[in-house]
């Protein structure tokens, strides 16, 4: 099956973001790359469907998004992981943020139901748009806004009362933010 | 699906919750911001990691017409 030259690059490109992207999704890089792989071995076999000029890596993101929740998220147990391989595979952090600070955020992102949270990470990181991230999701642009919205409501719920310190809210701001949990 | 440019990101201060009116809306500010920066923090550090030679590798076997086809 010889590989056109550019659609070669184009997916080799995209690997990468793909990687980021099956992480925040299965939570665990081994299985990330093996859904990054069948995401590969998908998309090439079925290179005659994707339009050349089209969003190559919105295609992309497409096939594993969709092998992933017919394939991956049967084992349930295995999707959130919230102190496990995740945590351990992600073990350099940028140098910017203190690790404390990091590991809580990762805490709070994998308590989000799965739909918000991957319709955050392709508009809040990926930089889709949200009719790209709708496209991606097989779902409305209106489910999709809304799914970043809420998702960014419990973050900040979760990081209020989580890293009080980090942000240093005063007690009263405490009391509102406590009041307005689950 | 047709090539589109990539929207400008939304602020994160504009989603601010509704529920966090009052003294709580600087902190939901503060705290939308940093929702960005650590996000795009963590999704970055894995795309930094490149392409990691499986991929290449498969890509090559794939084209050689030698791949096992393994599920």
């Amino acid at each position: 099956m010889p590989i056109d030259g550019a659609v070669r690059q184009a997916v080799l490109d995209a690997v990468p973001r793909l990687r980021a992207f099956a992480i925040s999704l299965c939570g665990n890089i081994d299985r990330a790359d093996d859904l990054v792989q069948e995401t590969l071995l998908r998309a090439l076999a079925n290179i005659k469907s994707f339009q050349p000029g089209t969003n190559m890596s919105a295609w992309l993101f497409t096939i594993l998004r969709n092998h992933f929740h017919s394939e991956y998220r049967k084992r349930r147990r295995e999707v959130e992981d919230v102190d496990g391989s995740y945590t351990e595979s992600l073990k350099s952090q940028p140098e910017q943020l203190g690790h404390v600070e990091f590991g809580e955020f990762r805490k709070a992102l994998v308590k989000l139901p799965a739909d918000q949270r991957e319709a955050l990470v392709l508009v809040g990181a990926a930089g889709f748009s949200y009719e790209d991230a709708a496209n991606i999701c097989g779902c409305a642009v209106g489910t999709i806004k809304s799914r970043v919205s809420r998702a960014r409501e419990k973050l900040t719920e979760l990081l209020s009362i989580e890293s009080t310190e980090a942000f240093g809210p005063d007690a009263s701001t405490r009391a509102v933010l406590a009041s307005g949990r689950d | 699906m047709k090539d589109r440019k990539p929207e400008p990101e939304p602020p994160m201060a504009e989603t601010t919750s509704s529920a966090h009116k009052g003294p709580g809306i600087k902190l939901g500010r503060d705290i939308q911001a940093k929702i960005g920066q650590q996000l795009r923090a963590m999704y970055d550090d894995v795309v930094k990691q490149g392409v990691p030679d499986r991929f290449t590798e498969l890509l090559n076997q794939l084209d050689a017409g030698d791949h096992k086809g393994k599920r």
